[in-house]
This record gives structure tokens, sequence and C-alpha cells, in this order.
């Protein structure tokens, strides 16, 4: 079956068994191997992707389910060259060891930046997304320090 | 371009971002099953035992299922049929006798991938059952012989003071009935599976070259030497290569041996690449896991608290075939001791096999399991004497001169008392404590602390015998390009490699190159394990460093130019300018493998870990609140990422002292899927507040960096327990501490 789907922002048709994983999809004939598996079955949260704009386990999700709708993987996160801030503190501030979690890790981070935050807090928003190396600690430093980082963007000084 | 050394600033010490980092936060990190499909690729799999023992009568093959585009393997078909490790006890597939449940026997191979699992259906065993040794108590009894002649697998036996002579029993017996204060007690702890994210995975091909295969792995040359061994091929026909690894913590030290051999056996007989990528419940089962122990521990003391002897007895649980189980217990029974001083001291260790799936290196390599038993006791110790625990491990802890159970007298870099001080002193552990001995309501609090040490490097000798290599090669422009079979498995490696290597030759940061760890390009500069990469792989690193950087200066005073311009006038003379060096451990050591005897390790990282509790006195849930720690690491190359490494570890012990439990029936494990095998979470993570303590050891590289890798994963366990003690008075000796065994533990009325 033909299906059309808009992935970071591209239109992509692509030939694909309607009940195939979506993480199948995306690592397959998409190319985008980014996001990953590391358990199959919802736990891990490896494989996290945002479709319309909410994080989903892609390997609990059938890609019939995303047609004509908007899928972001961990591709989609920088601006060009250039590493959003979210990418640039994990770099900077330990919150990419191993790696393997780290792209399902920060579109749940990106998720959580865009939600309304009063209704869930940073660790809930990363309790989907299981990392074995860095304890967590540095993975929510890294994503305060973002947003901080994003705020002294915005309003060009640090808000007090 | 390169600069010359008056611009050079030290990066050293600074927290620089991750070498690595950008293509993993970007998604272009390759890991193993990133790796595009070669023409013609296999997808592999595995048909396992079901049963933990018995005789293979016969392998059958479905008659009405189409075999015709699968490729069948079993040991037959392999040239010498032996997984090269410490001994040659384990077959690479099984050919008569089982020994464990999953153990493998049939390789399957197919381009499509949902046949190859509807093959693996069609192949039936016909397996005579036979009578399992399931746990070490019944292995010690040997009325089943399944290793060896007694099941018994490695044993070792140290002795100090007067219990230093033949009949050592008699006589640490006799010291310990002089003892004012007798205490004695017996502590168990469980199987802990690595649960790296990425599961194991290989790709392996043959060409006109040789064998290849790519994959998760730490220590390429395992691989090498068992390819070598199994296919009796040139060592220049072996080419192993390390992809991005999604995590090891020691379970992708010897395992990838077997997975990568079965990969390269089907390859050989299809003719075609072979991808063998386990699934999370495949990798659970069949991979090793951290040895189970069981300790008693005797030990007496003065009333005033000064420890004066200590007899225990380890067993530890090996499965069913060796791997590197000696090396595991020979850390476990030299950290048995703990971090404190003993007059006298026999400390005898024994592995024995099992039917289970053979054990393997876990992070702490042991020493988690005798720290965890050592610490409980020392509380159990101070609950006797009334003192605060914290108290009495001050009163005993090594110092600068002290003597080791081994007979090691620590003459550098000791910093336990520091890291002791620190932690209880950043954590507030006096008012703590005693605030929370206050009677309290359903939320109980409690805080706790575990004091410890770990060895770094190889124990003893072994530098000395493996001779670890690695090469630093001077490129044009005059950037530098690392060398080495070190790999990078999240812990940071590349990094700090760079950050040696940058200091030690004065080059900018952004001028030194890390090579894929490939057996054909690197030099064999050990396995990646025992704490033993930064100390000791490190300082060959930065040897080699300053060995390039002089030659270019030497050339840049003798005939001007940059930097940059004197390496390529020098390369253009010379063709190569590389440094390949080999590691010289320090003169001092001393080490007796027949007795046990002399100095164990070059110098230990030392810890303290404190951990605060909040407990369910109804449901006897356990909450880590708060985690406190100071670690000695010597010299902090990248402090961002040495308290990754402090806290990632320490998490992965608070995981098996709470959540991380293997269900085992009959030798069948019940919860091999992440659902049912939990590990902590985001949520169960408390803060972390680490402090960095540095004592430098003056043969590590940067100003004195010791290894970290493990000591991390050998005090949470411990710390925890103490202040689930302190909250609820329920000394738990056993682990792990689930809500389940602390309400079986509080209803027996054990409570102190
Ligand atoms: S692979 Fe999807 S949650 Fe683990
Ligand atoms: S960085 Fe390795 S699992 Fe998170």
């Amino acid at each position: 079956m033909n299906l059309t789907l808009t992935i970071n922002g591209t239109v992509h048709h692509v030939e694909a068994s309607p009940t195939a994983r979506l993480l199948d999809v995306l690592r397959g004939p998409l190319g985008l191997t980014g996001s990953k598996e590391g358990c199959g079955e919802g736990e891990c949260g490896a494989c996290t992707v945002l479709l319309d704009g909410d994080p989903v386990n892609a390997c609990l999700v059938l890609v019939g389910q995303c047609e004509g709708r908007s899928i972001l993987t961990v591709e989609g996160l920088a601006h060009g060259q250039t590493l959003s801030p979210l990418q640039q503190a994990f770099v900077g501030h330990g919150g990419a060891q191993c790696g393997i979690c780290t792209p399902g890790m920060l579109i749940s981070a990106h998720a959580y930046e865009k939600s309304t935050k009063s209704l869930v807090t940073l660790r809930e928003s990363i309790a989907g997304n299981i990392c074995r190396c860095t304890g967590y600690q540095r993975i929510v430093d890294s994503i305060t320090q973002a947003e901080h980082e994003d705020r002294v963007q915005t309003f060009g000084t640090v808000g007090s | 371009m390169s600069q010359g050394p008056s611009q050079h600033l030290p990066t050293v010490g600074k927290s620089v971002p991750r070498a690595d980092g950008t293509p993993k936060v970007i998604g272009t990190a390759r890991y193993v099953d990133d790796l595009p499909a070669m023409p013609g690729e296999l997808h592999g799999a595995t048909v396992r035992s079901p049963v933990p023992r018995g005789i293979l009568k016969s392998i059958r093959f479905d008659p009405n299922f189409d075999w015709s585009d699968i490729t069948i393997v079993t040991a037959e078909d392999v040239p010498l049929n032996t997984v090269a490790l410490i001994a040659e006890d384990q077959p690479v597939l099984a050919a008569r006798h089982i020994n464990h449940a999953y153990e493998p026997i049939v390789l399957l191979a197919c381009a499509d991938k949902r046949r190859v699992l509807l093959a693996k259906n069609a192949v039936s065993l016909d397996i005579e059952a036979l009578p399992t040794v399931l746990d070490v108590h019944e292995s010690l009894k040997n009325t089943h012989t399944v290793w060896g002649t007694d099941n018994i697998q490695k044993r070792y036996l140290i002795t100090k003071g007067r219990a230093d002579t033949e009949d050592s029993v008699s006589a640490i017996d006799a010291v310990l009935a002089e003892c004012e204060v007798r205490v004695s007690g017996s502590y168990s702890s469980h199987h802990q599976e690595q649960l790296y994210i990425e599961p194991q995975g290989v790709v392996a091909w043959w060409d006109e070259s040789g064998v290849h295969a790519t994959g998760s792995l730490q220590c390429p040359f395992y691989v090498h030497k068992a390819f070598l061994k199994t296919f009796g091929e040139q060592p220049s026909r072996i080419h192993i290569t390390q992809a991005v690894t999604g995590g090891g913590f020691g379970g992708k030290e010897e395992y990838p041996s077997i997975i990568a051999l079965h990969a390269a056996l089907l390859s050989k007989k299809s003719g075609k690449p072979v991808r063998m990528i386990y699934d999370r419940k495949e990798d659970i089962e069949a991979t090793t896991k951290r040895h189970p122990a069981f300790c008693e521990i005797e030990t007496g003391c003065d009333k005033d608290g000064k420890l004066r002897a200590i007899k225990m007895r380890v067993l530890m649980d090996g499965g069913a075939y060796l791997t590197l189980t000696p090396v595991v217990l020979s850390r476990g029974a030299l950290h048995a001791s703990g971090a404190y001083e003993w007059e006298h001291a026999r400390i005898e260790a024994l592995a024995l096999a099992t039917n289970t799936p053979p054990n393997g290196a876990f992070r702490g390599f042991g020493a988690p399991q005798t720290i965890w038993a050592i610490e409980r006791h020392i509380d159990k110790v101070a609950a006797v004497l009334g003192m605060d625990p914290l108290e009495l491990k001050r009163k005993n802890i090594l110092k600068l001169g002290s003597v080791t159970a081994t007979g090691q007298v620590l003459h550098t870099s000791v910093a336990g008392v520091e890291c002791l001080e620190k932690a209880r002193a950043v954590s507030e552990y006096d008012r703590r404590r005693k605030a929370y001995s206050e009677k309290q309501g359903r939320i109980a609090r409690g805080i706790g602390a575990a004091v410890f040490m770990h060895g770094a490097g190889f124990t003893g000798s072994g530098e000395r015998y493996l001779k670890g290599k690695a090469a630093v090669d001077l490129l044009p422009g005059g950037r530098l390009r690392i060398r080495t079979a070190s790999t990078d498995i999240g812990q940071g490696t590349e990094t700090v490699f760079r950050q040696i290597v940058s200091d030690a030759a004065q080059v900018p940061l952004s001028d030194v190159d890390f090579a894929v760890p490939c057996t054909t390009h690197v030099p064999d500069s050990g396995p990646t394990v025992a704490s033993r990469t930064v100390m000791v792989v490190g300082s060959i690193v930065e040897a080699a460093a300053r060995e390039v950087g002089d030659r270019v200066r030497k050339e840049q005073q003798a005939s001007g130019g940059t930097f940059a311009e004197a390496a390529d006038r020098l390369l253009a003379r010379e063709g190569e300018v590389t440094s390949l060096l080999q590691y010289s451990p320090p003169s001092y050591i001393q080490w007796d493998d027949q007795h046990y005897r002399g100095d164990a390790y070059p110098c230990f990282a030392w810890a303290c870990f404190i951990a605060e509790v909040e407990v369910d006195r109804e449901t006897f849930e356990v909450t880590v609140t708060n985690f406190w720690s100071a670690t000695d690491v010597g010299r902090a190359i990248n402090p961002t990422q040495c308290r990754g490494q402090i806290e990632g570890g320490a998490l992965q012990a608070i995981g098996w002292a709470l959540f991380e439990e293997l269900v085992w029936d009959k030798g069948i494990i019940k919860n091999p899927r992440m659902t049912n095998y939990i590990v902590p979470t985001a949520l169960d993570a408390p803060p972390f507040h680490t402090v960095l303590v540095e004592e430098p050891f003056s043969f590590g590289p940067g100003g004195g960096a010791k290894g970290i890798g493990e000591l991390p994963m050998d005090g949470g366990a411990p710390a925890v327990a103490a202040a689930v003690e302190h909250a609820l008075g329920i000394p738990m000796d056993d682990l792990p501490l689930t809500p389940e065994r602390l309400f079986a533990r509080s209803a027996s009325g054990a409570q102190t």
C-alpha cells in the first residue's frame, strides 16, 4: 500500500504494508535509523517519535495509523547544520553516554519543552525512556540547561 | 591550523563536550543494526535448548517446511567447537551434552527475516533430560557432577596474620575465640542483567581477505582470539571491528565472541554476509549475567570497635561454563574484606558450576557481591556494639601505610577517610541520622552509608603479562590519531583519550582523531575492562602523544615553521611518524599468584556513598530520595563524564538493590522482558549529589587519573540497605530488597 507521511516536515510517499511497525518503516525504506529498537514492546522508549506532536513508541504504532499524519524523529531536531539547544546541552552536559537512548530521550524532552509544564514534571516526561548509562541526573541537567539557553536566546538575557 | 606549544590551553580537568556527542544527538551514529544491509545479506537466528541439562539425541527438521532458502549450521559444521577464553569447556554449538537452558544448538539464516523465524519453529530437538544442579549449595555437595570432577570451577585462599599458616581454619578460629566481641552473619546477592539498551548484535562476512565481523562489543581482540581458535585462520585474515556500541557494562566483554562466531559460521556456510541481532528476550535469556554470591562472615573486634579478625567464605555461582568466572571470583575475593584493616584474615572463595547460563562480566566484576556482604556485616557489628556504623567504618578504614588482607602496604593515593568525611558532611549524615531515628509515621525515613574501594587495572601481575599496547600517529597538518583497542562503549574513552593526547602533545583538542577500533588497524591494548582504560591504556596513549609531539617540536626548533609545517616535513621525510608503546606497570608491584599475596592492584579508587530513603510501612515500597557520594578518581580528566560514570553506576546498584530480579523456575527465566525485569526510570532515580575527590596516582595519566568505571557499582546496594535498616529497623542481608521480601522479613519478627 502506498502511504503518505510527513516526516520531519517533508512529505514522503512510501510503499509498505499498513500493518508494518512504524519503527521498521522509518529504519528500513525511509533510512532513518536514528530511532532505535531496545525492546520492541513499548518499554524502553528508544524508539520514541512524535506523532502529530504527541510522543509515541514507534515499535507499537502501525504505519497504517500514520497515513497523512506528521512524524518528528531525532533526525528532525537540528536546525539545518545547527544543533538545537537541547542537542547541544546533551553533548556538553553529559546527557548522552552510549547514546542509544538519546534519540528517544531527546524526542521526549522536546515534547516536554513544548508542553504545558504545570501538567507534567520533567522527570515524568522522560519516565518512559530508559537510560542504563547516566543515572538520569546529567539528562535532567542537560534539559534544564537547554531551557535556560532557550530563555537566554528568546529574551537576550538570563531571566530572573 | 595547528598551534605551537605556547598557545596550548590545557583540556585535562575540563568538561569538554563529548567527542562522539554530535552524531549521537542527530541520529547519525551507526550502531550495528543501523549499518546498511550488505548485498545478499541474510538474517541469522539461533535454536536453543529448552531444558537446563540433558543429552541431545536428535535434531528434526520438519519435512513439510520449505528449507530451500535456509542455511543450517549445527555442531558438525564448526571447525573447532570451542569458544576460546580462559578454559575450553564451552562449545560454540552444543553437540551432545546440554548444560544450561538456552544453550545454542542450531543456527539458521535466510534473506527473509520472517522466514528465518518460521524455520526456527520447524526445528524440534529430542533431548533426554538429566538431573540438574541449580544452586551453589547443591553444587558444592556434588551429588551430580556437572562440571569437572567436583563442580568447583575455581578456589582462592587469602590469609593474613596468624591465619597465614598451614591450618588456617583452626588458626583463625583461635584468634576469633580470643576476641572481645564476635559477630557472624550470612549475606547473599542475586543475578543481575546488564540490560544495555542496545541488544547484542553483529554482522559477519567472508571475502578474499578472510573473515570480518563488525558488532556491538567491548573487546575486539577477544573475538579475534575466538575466531583464531575456531576457524584456524591466520591472524591477519581475521578482521574484527567495533561498531558504535549502545552500552556494555561487561555484558559485551566475552559474550560477543559467541554471537560473532555464530554469524561467521552461517556466513561461511551460506557464502553470504549474515546479520545477527538478538531481540530483548533472547538477550536476557542467553547472555551472561552477574554472578550470584553467598557469603558467610565471622569477625572479631574489641569492645571499642577496633576490628581484629575476619573469617569469610564466598560461594559464587559460575553457571554452566567457566567463561571469566575465575577472574570475577578473584576480584570478589580481593575486595571481600572491604575498605578496612584486619590483623588476621582468612578469606576462602569458591566458584561452583550450575546448570544455568554462564555468568560473566558485569561492572564491578565480583566486588559488588562481596562488598555487599562486608558492608552489611560491618553495619551488623555496629548494631551489636551500639555504635554508629559510619563511625565504626571511620575507625577501621584503611589509611596510608595500612596493610590489606593480601599484605599490600598502601603507600600511595589513599583517600578513604577524605571520601567518608566529605560525603558525611555534604549529606549532613549525622543530623539526618539522628532526626530520622525519632519515631516516625507511615512513611519512615532513613539514611545509610557504604564505604569502599575498588582496585584499578588488572589484578597483580596481570598487566605485566598482558603487555597492552597503544599508538599515536602523526597525520598531515599536524593532526594526531590515537590507535587503541580500548573501545568507547558510552563511558567516554574517545573524549578522555583526546584530552590526554591534546595536553601531552600540546595540540588543540580538535586536532586529535580516534581511530575506529578494528583488530587489523589498532594494536592490542588489552580488553576494555577492569577500570583499566584511562589509568593503564590512557597512560600509554599519553606517553606516545608526548613522544610524537616532541619529535615535531624538535623538527620545528631545527628548521622553523609552525607545528603543522614541521609535521608535514617530518612526514615527507620519514613516511610514517608513529609512537607505538607498551605498558610498563609501576615497578613496585610484587604479586605472588600462588599464595594470593602482595600488591593486588597498583592502586585503589575510594568512595563513600550515602543513601536517603523513604519506606512506606504499609506497602514496603522503598524510594531513594537523595544520594550523596564522594568519590576519589585520582584526577578528574573530564569532571562531567566522571560524574556520569558515578551516577550511572550508582543507579545500576540501586536497581540491583531494589527492583531488578530474575525469576527462575527450574533453570528457566520467567521474566526475560523489560516489562517484568524492572530497571530504574527517571522517576525511580534519586537526585544525585556527586563530589569528586582527587588524590592523584602518580602513574596515572593527566596528572594522576585512576580507574572509576566499576567502583560506583560497588557501594549503592549496601548504602540503600543501610538506609532501609535505619528507616524500618529491619536488617536485610539478602538482595533484592523488594516489598515482598521486606514484608516477609518484617512479618517474621526480625526487627532489631
Ligand atoms: S523499542 Fe519501542 S519502546 Fe522499546
Ligand atoms: S546513554 Fe546509554 S542508555 Fe542512555
